[in-house]
């Protein structure tokens, strides 16, 4: 029973989250169909199930919902806000009573007011004459049998050969149906020999609910479609079982033979409905009585009765079954013929269609299987094996010559590949799994928020690794959660800001760059950062100064860091100040990273990427004091390579933290040999691993780069697991095992990363202000006397050294011809307005002059400086005001007060000299 | 020795001292292999060896019962111990046999006995002429417990 009662639990479970977003979808198109067939049967099996469990509770909650669902599937009436509000609260009812049968193995509870709620809608409206006899009985399993049954018994006797109802079904309900089918004839073959099992031992309890709960499966499906006959052949087989279970009958030959008679049945219908549409002409007349017989006396003992079975039914429904469980429909068919010789016509075109039923039945129960998660991981484990032998015997061959070895250690190769796919593949699970759940809690969080939000989804059919499914459901609730309660605003407030009342929450997955990138965004107010910064001061996350200098991006991924909630007041939803943290920390331990993107006014983006999948990955394998490293190449950016001659100029250094120039910015350079305390062992070319972590870039600086590699990934004993520097272990081709180096963790234990790092010079600006402050490259230049002014670099065209007489007067400005243009000069002295220059002790010392080149290409103008310094980089703080015009303000650069130079007004003054020297010209 | 044996141990040899661990506990034993250090690792973990296909951390008792080093050129045979944390090679000089004790021939430790000794070492089996001290794996393996030991030295 616990088997039964395990699957119960699991399969109700997928059932209710499928439910959840059903009734989202049924509220904005309350005639889809195929929908509410699938709530029907989902709800109808999770009650047949628990009434034969006997969770009464359970069954009485499910037994209303069911009825409302049964009336909105007759279009009674459809389906409105608060009966969806409804429904979905005895979904969650449902999955409580769940949760405590998995816990103690009882339900239990009071759902008194929803059970009289639910009746109270399904009893408020109107009702059509007739009760839902078929429904009801279905329904209290137990119950009104014998009424049910005679009802059944009359109408039959009525009419023996009914005129079959064909069902006219849209593609939704097709694919339901297609299901159905799939499902039903996978059932049956399993009734069918739990049947015969259940005859030798007839007390296996596990057993009989198996084929209670499959019979009941189908029959509640088919009084879904409208397939009377095989409803009522169903029923009252079910029937049947439920004496079984009640103990009044014990199991024995005839009561199997009629049951197995009504699988059979059961199959050719189905057959019949998978060919046609519809269940048929036959009635099974002989059939239903044998079985009431069954059912009333626990033995068949009317002599007719007696006679006719066992000649027919028996011998053929029994026999050819267990031979040919593929169910051959013209030979399980016949017996009913014979006893029915009315319906003999009609089962030409069964036989005729005998091939094609069989052929869906087969193609129906092979698409696919349920496998166990722990024999896929275990199949994962083996398969990681495999490509490290692969890569062992690859390595190997490839000092071998014997051509037949390297044929097959490429087939091997080839072969492992595919088949790490292929295993890959079967863990690939639609990011939808995650999503599915989400519409509700949307619908549910902005109706208690008073808010009006729709859920968008793109891309719900992106695959990754089930493991990451499993570590992505809790981070992407919280942010979902956190976008309707803090991001989109109340309608009346998006009115005011001229936007739509409803808000969107927009969830888009793909794939890119062998990662999957997961986005959330919401169109509502976005992240104000000053808000974050007041928090973050208040809560002594960061000082006052440390947050004036941030940039708004910088202080928006504050939120990430622990303690911080920007919610005005802390509902019951979130705000509460943990969550953002560990949002970003469960990510990161799948080696995904997040970000954000905020627009005052226009909503927020978090945006996710994770790998595919974790076990096997492909990494950059590099050394260093003569051991090998892998690093995830997920981190890496680029690989630079710095001769030897070379590196005194390349490599500078910042009170002894050294950086390179990389294309104009510094990125700062971690020795792995020095950080992992090895031996140093460098000669020769440096070799710079350009590694990105939380955003930051940094130079790795090891011995060699080897070859890239898929590594499998090997989690390190617990006592290593507190050395931050390491992701894990892997084996190599050579069978030795290397470290796997974790980015994040060297950059941190480097202090190139993190907190640290955000207060040295050494913060460097990653594409071009995105930091606050981001360090500056400075043109310091020499004025009169010994002042110094510095100059953005960025505002530097280019420098220039010109001869003396190379400079000729255009009206009173100097120009000098410079590439094919005139150039027109203008000394610093003159646009500073120094008076102490144009006394004239400020004249070019030499016959050359240095001139900053400052504007487009043809628009030009020189800066003639007496001295160029050096170019620096520097963290700008600007403190004195400015003095003089031209000057922005002072500032400390290298430990000297230093002017700043004002490029805007330069700029602005320089068009003035422009164009009098256009004219002059 | 006792008839009426109740423990089997896996013994072997550390310096001057004779051990013994829990066979159950023992998966294999092998000879001495290639280990591949891990920076910035407590002292007492040599590394990380492949035990076919499985990555298996190695433990220097030596060090980890602060005992002299090994001499020079002398390679330590590998026992491959299974625990709820996963498996360890306990590096060990030498293998002894495995013996069956009975429950009766044994003693505490003496407490004065000191260091990770005192707290790794179980129970003192008089054994004829030399004492078979035997020691708790869990709790030798335990994260709490490598970690204790200092970092390995800094490489010159």
């Amino acid at each position: 029973m616990v088997d039964i009662l395990q699957e119960f639990l699991l399969e109700s479970r997928e059932g209710l989250d499928q439910l959840d977003q059903d009734f989202i979808g049924l509220e904005k198109d309350p005639g889809d169909m195929g929908t509410l067939a699938s709530v029907f049967r989902t709800i109808h099996t999770i009650k047949g199930s628990c009434g034969f469990l006997g969770f009464a509770t359970l069954e009485g909650v499910a037994h209303m919902g069911e009825n409302i669902l049964d009336r909105l599937r007759n279009n009674d009436f459809s389906l409105n806000e608060q009966m969806t509000s409804l429904l979905l609260e005895m979904v969650d009812a449902i999955r409580e009573q769940l949760d405590l049968i998995a816990a103690t193995g009882s339900d239990g509870g009071d759902y008194q007011s929803l059970v009289s709620r639910l009746e109270a809608l399904g009893n408020d409206l109107p009702l059509d004459g007739a009760p839902n006899e078929i429904n009801d009985n279905s329904n209290d399993v137990s119950t009104p049998i014998t009424m049910a049954t005679e009802v059944l018994e009359l109408e039959l006797e009525e009419n023996d050969t009914e005129e079959p109802v064909v069902v006219e079904l849209d593609e939704e309900m097709k694919e339901v149906l297609k299901d159905f089918l799939q499902e039903s004839f996978e059932n049956l073959d399993i009734v069918d020999s739990e049947l015969i099992e259940l005859e030798e031992q007839p007390d296996n309890r596990d057993m009989l609910s198996s084929i209670f709960r499959s019979m009941h499966t189908i029959k509640g499906t088919c009084g879904f479609f409208g397939f009377d006959k095989l409803e009522k052949v169903t029923h009252i087989g079910e029937n049947l079982l439920v004496k079984l279970r009640d103990g009044e009958y014990s199991m024995n030959e005839q009561i199997a033979t009629g049951l197995l008679a009504m699988v059979d049945a059961v199959r050719a219908m189905l057959h019949e409905i998978s060919a046609h549409g519809h269940d048929g002409r036959k009635n099974y007349k002989q059939l239903i009585q044998l079985l009431s017989e069954l059912k009333s006396n626990g033995k068949l003992d009317t002599a007719e009765l007696i006679q006719k079975p066992s000649k027919t039914t028996p011998v053929n429904a029994t026999q050819e079954p267990i031979k040919d469980m593929s169910g051959s429909t013209v030979e399980t068919s016949k017996p009913i013929e014979v006893a029915s010789p009315e319906a003999s016509s009609t089962a030409k075109p069964q036989g005729a269609d005998k091939s094609t039923g069989a052929q869906v039945s087969g193609n129906a129960v092979e698409a696919s299987i349920r496998v166990d998660v722990p024999v896929l991981d275990s199949l994962m484990n083996l398969v990681g094996e495999l490509v490290l032998a692969r890569n062992q015997i690859v390595e190997y061959v490839g000092i071998h010559e014997n051509v037949q070895v390297v044929a097959a250690a490429q087939r091997l190769n080839l072969i492992t590949s595919e088949l790490q796919e292929g295993v890959m593949q079967t863990r690939m699970q639609p990011i939808h799994s995650v999503w599915a759940k989400l519409p509700r809690v949307v619908r549910d969080l902005s109706r208690a928020c008073g808010k009006q939000i729709r859920v968008e989804m793109e891309g719900k059919s992106t695959e990754l690794d089930k493991s990451l499914i499993e570590a992505m459901k809790d981070p992407i609730t919280h942010l979902v959660r956190n976008s309707v309660d803090h991001g989109i605003e109340t309608p009346e407030a998006r009115v005011a800001a001229g936007k739509p009342a409803e808000g969107v929450l927009m969830l888009r997955a793909f794939h890119e760059g062998g990662q999957v990138h997961i986005e959330i965004s919401d169109d509502g107010g976005g992240i104000p950062a000053h808000r974050i910064k007041n928090k973050a001061i208040e809560n002594g996350v960061v000082s006052a100064e440390q947050a004036s200098k941030m940039t708004d991006s910088e202080a928006c991924k504050m939120i990430f860091l622990p303690g911080l909630s920007t919610a005005e007041e802390v509902t019951n939803i979130s705000g509460r100040g943990v969550g953002m943290d560990v949002v970003k920390t469960n990510i990161e331990k799948i080696s995904g990273t997040i970000d954000l993107d905020t627009e005052i006014g226009r909503g927020t983006t978090f945006k996710i990427r994770v790998p595919l999948t974790l076990a096997i990955v492909p990494a950059l394998i590099v050394s260093t004091g003569q051991q090998r490293f892998a690093i995830p190449q997920i981190n890496l950016i680029e690989l630079i390579r710095v001769d030897e001659d070379q590196q005194s100029d390349a490599i500078e250094n910042i009170q002894g933290c050294p950086v390179h120039r990389l294309r104009g910015q510094l990125l700062p350079l971690v020795y792995l040999q020095k950080e992992l305390k090895l031996p140093d062992q460098r000669s020769g070319a440096l070799n710079i691993v350009v590694l990105q972590a939380e955003k930051r870039r940094f130079g790795l600086v090891v011995d060699q780069i080897n070859d890239t590699q898929e590594i499998v990934v090997k989690p390190l004993a617990d006592a290593l697991k507190s050395i931050p520097v390491f992701a894990g272990a892997t084996i190599m081709g050579d069978g030795r095992v290397a470290l796997i180096l974790d980015t994040l963790g060297i950059g941190h234990r480097a202090r190139v990363i993190g907190d640290a790092a955000k207060n040295t010079s050494k913060n460097v600006a990653l594409e071009g202000g995105e930091n606050s402050r981001p360090s500056e490259s400075l043109l310091l230049v020499n004025t009169s006397g010994k002042s110094r002014l510095a100059i953005p670099l960025n505002q530097v065209a280019r420098l220039e050294q010109f001869e003396v007489d190379q400079t000729e007067m255009a009206g009173n400005i100097n120009v000098v011809q410079y590439r094919g243009q005139i150039l027109p000069l203008i000394k610093l002295s003159d646009f500073l307005h120094d008076r102490r220059a144009s006394n004239g002790d400020e004249e070019p010392l030499s016959d050359q002059i240095q001139v900053v080149v400052f504007g487009e290409e043809g628009m030009q103008v020189g800066l003639i400086v007496k001295e160029i310094i050096d170019v620096v980089d520097e963290v700008l703080q600007v403190r004195g005001k400015s003095s003089r015009p031209g000057v922005i303000g002072t500032a400390a650069i290298q430990g000297q007060v230093t002017e700043l130079f004002d490029a805007a007004a330069f700029t602005t003054s320089s068009q003035e000299l422009l164009l009098g020297l256009g004219e002059a010209a | 020795m006792s008839q009426t044996t109740s423990q089997k141990y896996c013994t072997f040899y550390l310096d001057k001292y004779y051990f013994g661990i829990e066979v159950e506990q023992v998966q294999e034993i092998i000879r001495f292999q290639e280990i591949t250090p891990v920076a910035l690792a407590p002292k007492v973990v040599k590394g990380l060896i492949n035990l076919r296909g499985q990555i298996v951390t190695a433990v220097d008792l030596r060090c980890l019962l602060e005992l002299p080093d090994r001499e020079e050129g002398k390679v330590p045979m590998n026992i491959v111990v299974r625990t709820p944390l996963g498996a360890f090679s306990l590096l060990a000089d030498r293998i002894g046999d495995v013996l069956g004790l009975a429950d009766d021939s044994f003693e505490s430790p003496p407490d004065n006995l000191s260091g990770m000794a005192g707290e790794l070492i179980e129970r003192a089996y008089k054994l004829d002429g030399k004492l078979l001290l035997t020691m708790a794996i869990s709790k030798l393996v335990s994260a709490e417990v490598l970690n204790r030991t200092e970092v390995a030295a800094e490489a010159a």
